[in-house]
């Protein structure tokens, strides 16, 4: 199912380029362009064949590994890809990876002890960080810790390579947002479906045969009230991926978000291009890869 | 232990309703808070503390005071007046972007849910590659093309949110097509039109509004992130998203540009979860208690 899902993203990738009104090569080279400069980069952009055709040559040096060169920094495209998008998948991942460990635990508690005042504090909250935007809180945290406090730099990136403590002082915010704001979605979703399951009888079952709270909640409860947890985390890893801009705007973070925004802003379109078609294969692929381990949590579900 | 009764074959089990006398709280609350900022909006249009545009470089950056509740803003504008000249365009757009898609996608997915076959298949196909894009990622692309403009934001996230619907309402069609009232529309000569609009399309709404009431706050949302990242509609108009984003240059000496926006963004998402979840819990059999 991915390998068609991919190949239509790919024709619709290009077909939004080309959508671009007007000819790519005098949008990239600007009104003061002669003319042999102008023929030369229609050239170069095969533009001067069908459709079709620049479909094929594009589609054919993309699966090669070619994304092309970017216009305003004469970088390959894939080299400029890689390098941004490790700082956003570093930043996502470990936010998505701790607003798990915090949420899912939390919401199992409140399911367990559903409508207790616990309970109640926990759907408050998480509603409520549900509705801040990641950008006004992250704004907010870097008024508080970076402007106020003074603890942490409002500006700038240091990658890990050349100094990883330093590194950390510029990501710690970022992903305490995005971790904060999905902490919300999360435990929604875990004491949503933990309320669900808890009303199953083999949880009765396992009541019933004397085991401990303890064991019924953690052992018995929490593999299948993990399940739809986990589709959800595969959504919002393609999701924080597609709005990572934002953020990384806030932040001033070299990441892939603020690549293709500065792409769109530059009419960089081989980045853009690029940018779609990486952030978008990544979501395809984290969703079959979030199908193919869920029988893993609910042993019911057989691909 | 709960024993149901077998529902019989063609007959949808009724499930038991609770009888409420009030309506539940975050409905009440979401909606009261919903009501407010619509208001709000409304009033916007006839009547502002102060004009939103005019400048007024005597008074720039005013903390909150008696004069300027919530302070001016660095051109001296009066920001609570910009606040709500933005509450009619961050809701406008939002609105107008859902209606887009709803109309697009109920139409595609009632075509694609009726027709089946083939034309199904190749729509459905197309539908679940612009499914695979997020759905932000798809606006920005389309932003890229159509240009900073407001009937640019309300296309981009329209077009956006339309393959959502498309499933939906398909979805929906498929399993109301087989049920007997419709063939009952059918066998007394109805046309298949008829039959569509008539009696498909009211039993499609309960999963549509649900849906549709989501996608109101991921309107807003994206609205607010697009006009954040300067793609969104070009100053000097007023949005909630523009208004955060030029903050930002003024934090440290004017945090209260900040702050107020994200407070009513931060409110309209609230108010939108809030009554999304009280509908969701009221519309959505399988959610009913």
């Amino acid at each position: 199912m991915a390998v068609p899902t991919l190949l239509l993203i790919s024709v619709i990738v290009f077909a939004l380029i080309r959508l671009i009104p007007g000819d790519p090569a005098l949008l990239m080279l600007g009104d003061m362009a002669d003319p042999q400069s102008l023929a030369d980069m229609r050239s170069s952009l095969g533009l001067d064949h069908s459709v079709v055709t620049q479909y094929l040559i594009w589609i054919k040096s993309v699966l090669s590994g070619d994304l092309g060169v970017s216009i305003s920094s004469r970088q390959p495209v894939l080299d400029l890809l890689v390098e941004r998008f490790s700082v956003s998948a570093t930043v996502v991942l470990v936010a998505v990876l701790l607003a798990t460990l915090l949420a899912v635990p939390v919401g199992l508690l409140a399911a367990w002890k559903q409508n207790s005042a616990m309970d109640l504090g926990l759907v408050v909250t998480a509603t409520l960080l549900l509705s801040v935007p990641s950008f006004w809180l992250g704004l907010l945290l870097l008024y508080v810790f970076g402007i106020q406090l003074g603890w942490l730099p409002v500006i700038g990136y240091v990658g890990f390579g050349s100094d990883p403590m330093k590194a950390l002082t510029y990501v710690v915010l970022p992903i305490v947002t995005l971790t904060l704001v999905e902490f919300g979605a999360i435990a929604r979703m875990a004491r949503a479906s933990t309320i669900e399951v808890l009303r199953l009888e083999y949880i009765a079952h396992a009541r019933a045969k004397g085991l401990s709270e303890g064991a019924v909640l953690w052992k018995h409860a929490l593999r299948n009230a993990f399940a739809p947890t986990w589709t959800l985390i595969g959504l919002i890893l393609g999701n924080l991926l597609g709005g990572i801009a934002v953020l990384e705007t806030v932040f001033t973070l070299p990441g892939i978000g603020r690549l293709m925004v500065d792409a769109i802003f530059s009419r960089d379109y081989p980045v853009l291009q690029g940018c779609l078609l990486l952030i978008t294969c990544i979501y395809v692929l984290v969703n079959l890869l979030v199908d193919l381990l869920y029988p893993l949590f609910d042993p019911r579900v057989k691909l | 232990m709960n024993l149901k009764t077998p529902a019989l074959p063609g007959v949808a089990a009724i499930p038991p309703r609770r009888r409420r006398r009030y309506p539940p709280l975050n409905a009440l609350i979401g909606g009261g808070l919903l009501a407010a900022l619509v208001l709000l909006a409304l009033l916007g249009v006839v009547w502002t503390p102060y004009d939103p545009l005019k400048l007024d470089l005597l008074s720039r950056l005013h903390a909150p005071n008696a004069v300027h509740w919530l302070g001016t803003d660095e051109f001296g504008r009066d920001v609570f007046s910009r606040l709500i000249i933005g509450a009619r365009t961050s809701l406008w757009i939002s609105l107008l972007s859902v209606s887009v898609a709803v109309v697009c996608g109920t139409l595609i997915g009632m075509l694609a849910g009726y027709l089946r076959g083939w034309t199904d298949r190749i729509l459905m196909m197309l539908n679940d590659a612009l499914l695979a894009f997020p759905g932000i990622l798809m606006a920005l692309g389309i932003m890229a093309i159509v240009g900073a403009s407001q009937y640019g934001i309300v296309l981009a996230l329209g077009i956006a949110y339309t393959p959502s619907v498309v499933r939906v309402v398909r979805g929906s069609v498929l399993s109301l097509r087989e049920l007997e009232f419709i063939e009952a529309s059918r066998v007394i000569g109805n046309s298949e039109l008829y039959t569509m609009f008539r009696h498909i399309t009211p039993n499609c709404l309960a999963p549509l509004c649900v849906l549709a009431t989501s996608m109101f706050g991921w309107a807003l949302l994206s609205e607010s992130a697009l006009s954040f990242l300067g793609l969104g509609v070009p100053p000097p108009a007023a949005t909630w998203g523009s208004m955060l984003s030029a903050s930002r240059t003024y934090i440290s000496n004017a945090p209260w540009l900040g702050i107020f926006p994200g407070i009513f963004i931060s409110l309209t998402l609230l108010a939108i979860n809030l009554f999304g979840d009280a509908l969701r819990d009221r519309l959505d059999p399988r959610m009913r208690k």
